[in-house]
């Protein structure tokens, strides 16, 4: 809350109660750039320098930042596709860092990602009814046809949409498929990495609807990461900002919306133009000035 | 048939023949429509833009609003045709079926354009200052490369990269995104064009850079009494950006008006869709936003008569055919046969307090 980077409170002191559904303590994770010099090998980049938070059970927790704030290295570390380089992450209080690929297959059940780009995503030449049961397949999930019906009503795709392929679907509507495929093996945890980045303004309250929707009914925790503050402010409970690779602000998105306290913060939401400041006069030069 | 609503002397706009009609139009487009094979993308696109003016284009993909400013720029894609008539204050000719080497005197010294990608905009294998100065040069601006060079200096001083001196030669690999985004406009601004075509010029920027990049458009054409044409499917943007709007849906301009006037009190129920979803602020009782029904069809795939209807909830047997344009004002009007009425304020979202205030 305060100036400070990563306030001690936020590290999940000793289990007392519910299990968070997430928790990330300390978690660094540096890269090294390929060698530019015969002499010495290139500085290490610092992507995550000492993150911690928690996610308890059913919250929808925002991550807000701009490009290269480390936003995305923490998601591959919390999905289990990369490891950190020092720290620990649990999810459903247990231990992901250090394990191999086969030991991770409970992540792989209970946290389901969903990407920015629906194209990029969904593979062209599988049938949408396949991509959907994708999941399932490598779980040996039996009656993998009602389930993916039951899945794309429930996204609200015809279920005919099965046999279709992705290049026959709008842009919203593969956001759609890409989070029937994320529900499919019943994930308790979806993991967005902005979702609704690359969609149409009309199209982007449906999914935005949708995902609010699924996350009521199957009580599902939301990890929801955007550049986008006014998306974040609508969908999440908290949010925790990120700049430079640490967490800057953490707290209930209205009260950090409302009352931001780390300057980075405060620069962030007096750059972002919105309706209704711009219609009170706030032109781009008083975005620029903070 | 065809909406003429930006000239307030219709009948004089009508032939669209002569130059601009009035001595400050810059841009007149008259009857601008874009087709492929027989299908049409674009159709009976009126505006003008008169010099110091800024107008923003605003619509979702598919809305025709890019191949309006590509055929502005005499840019349109192979197999894709322009008609109508779209003319430039000083130009002699039709800018629609001109050929290129009329239109390459043109682009970059009367009409600049900014684009959305930076990095595909420049070339990776030239120093910026030599991508500056070459503008400069081929329209004979400056009359050699010194001058050209230290032109280059200054124009990179304007859009606030640090230390310009050393910039110029530096390769555009060198620069962030946002700073690669600012040679471009740099490049854009270097003949004072008349007109700054500018298309999602900070889609891809984080919030903070779009900020300055933003400033640093407004900045140049204010400086330069150019007129802009700002594309963009970000409300905000526009509203931040522009004293004038208009909305594209289906390949037609469904509503325009000055900024203030278009997004309180809409009157197309497109306008009025569109403004709702994009407001996060305002919910129902179950904590859900205002949607609009379907999704954008493909483009060319809209329905016949009104463009709008299949997604409205107002559409009657009516819409069927095509609604005229029902001018409101100089520079406005909409096309639909149940508009909002006049009274209707916008959605249910009065600013809240934090955000009416001074920023």
């Amino acid at each position: 809350m305060a100036e400070q980077p990563t306030s001690a409170p936020l590290a999940p002191g000793p289990q007392t109660g519910p299990v968070d559904a997430i928790s990330v303590r300390d978690v660094t994770r540096d890269y090294r750039r390929p060698r530019a010099s015969v002499r010495r090998p290139s500085p290490p980049v610092h992507a995550l320098r000492g993150v911690s938070f928690a996610v308890p059970q059913g919250q929808r927790f925002g991550i807000v930042g701009e490009s290269g704030c480390g936003k995305s290295t923490l998601l591959r570390i919390l999905a289990g596709l990369d490891q950190p380089t020092s720290g620990s992450v649990a999810i459903d209080g247990r231990d992901i860092t250090g394990l191999r690929e086969r030991q991770l297959r409970f992540v792989r059940e209970r946290l389901q990602l969903v990407f920015q780009d629906p194209m990029s995503a969904l593979d062209p030449r599988m049938r949408v009814g396949d991509i959907v049961a994708e999941p399932l397949v490598a779980q040996g999930h039996r009656h993998r046809k009602e389930r993916v019906a039951e899945l794309l009503e429930a996204v609200g795709l015809r279920a005919d949409a099965a046999n279709r392929y992705p290049h026959q679907f709008s842009g919203g509507q593969r956001q759609r498929i890409s989070i029937a495929r994320a529900l499919a093996p019943r994930p308790k945890i979806i993991v967005a990495d902005e979702p609704v980045s690359a969609l149409d303004v009309s199209v982007r309250a449906q999914v935005l609807n949708l995902i609010a929707d699924l996350v009521d009914e199957l009580s599902l925790t939301l990890v929801f990461v955007s550049h986008d503050l006014s998306v974040v402010r609508h969908v999440c409970d908290r949010v925790a900002v990120m700049h430079d690779g640490q967490i800057v602000e953490t707290g209930s998105t209205e009260q950090v919306y409302e009352d931001p306290q780390h300057s980075y913060t405060r620069r962030l939401i007096a750059a972002a133009p919105t309706l209704d400041r711009a219609l009170s006069g706030v032109s781009a030069a008083d975005l620029n000035r903070e | 048939m065809t909406p003429a609503p930006d000239t307030a002397p219709a009948t004089a706009s009508a032939s669209g023949q002569g130059s601009p009609d009035r001595p400050d139009d810059v841009l007149t487009v008259r009857n601008l429509g874009v087709t492929v094979g027989g299908r049409k993308l674009v159709e009976d696109v009126d505006f003008t833009i008169r010099a110091g003016e800024r107008v923003g284009l605003i619509g979702e993909s598919g809305s025709g609003k890019s191949l309006t400013a590509l055929s502005v720029m005499g840019l349109l894609p192979d197999g894709l045709r322009a008609t109508g008539s779209v003319r430039l204050a000083g130009v002699g000719h039709d800018l629609v079926d001109a050929d290129e080497a009329r239109m390459s005197r043109v682009r970059g010294k009367e009409i600049a354009m900014v684009f959305q990608e930076p990095m595909t905009a420049l070339n990776p294998t030239m120093k910026v200052g030599r991508q500056i100065a070459e503008v400069l040069l081929v329209h004979r601006t400056r009359p050699d490369r010194a001058s050209a060079r230290a032109a280059a200096v200054d124009l990179l001083a304007q859009v606030g990269l640090p230390d310009p001196a050393a910039a110029v030669d530096a390769y555009p690999h060198q620069f962030s995104g946002g700073q690669r985004q600012r040679v471009v406009l740099a490049i854009a601004l270097a003949n004072d064009p008349a007109l700054l075509v500018c298309d999602e010029p900070t889609t891809a920027l984080d919030v903070t850079v779009q900020a300055r990049v933003l400033d640093l458009i407004v900045r140049g054409v204010q400086d330069r009494r150019s007129a802009m044409l700002f594309i963009t499917h970000d409300l905000a943007v526009v509203a931040t950006a522009c004293e004038r709007v208009m909305v594209m849906y289906g390949g037609r301009v469904v509503e325009s008006g000055p900024v203030q006037e278009v997004f309180t009190r809409p009157r197309h129920r497109y306008t009025r869709g569109l403004i709702g979803a994009s407001d996060l602020t305002a919910v129902d009782d179950r904590g859900r936003l205002a949607t609009i029904p379907g999704s954008v069809p493909p483009a060319g795939r809209f329905p016949a008569g009104c463009v709008f209807r299949n997604r409205c909830a107002h559409a009657t047997e009516a819409c069927a055919t095509r609604p005229d344009w029902v001018p409101t004002g100089p520079d406005s009007g909409y096309a639909c046969f149940h508009p909002v009425a006049e009274s209707g304020v916008r959605g249910t979202a009065v600013p809240t307090n934090q955000e009416a205030g001074r920023g």
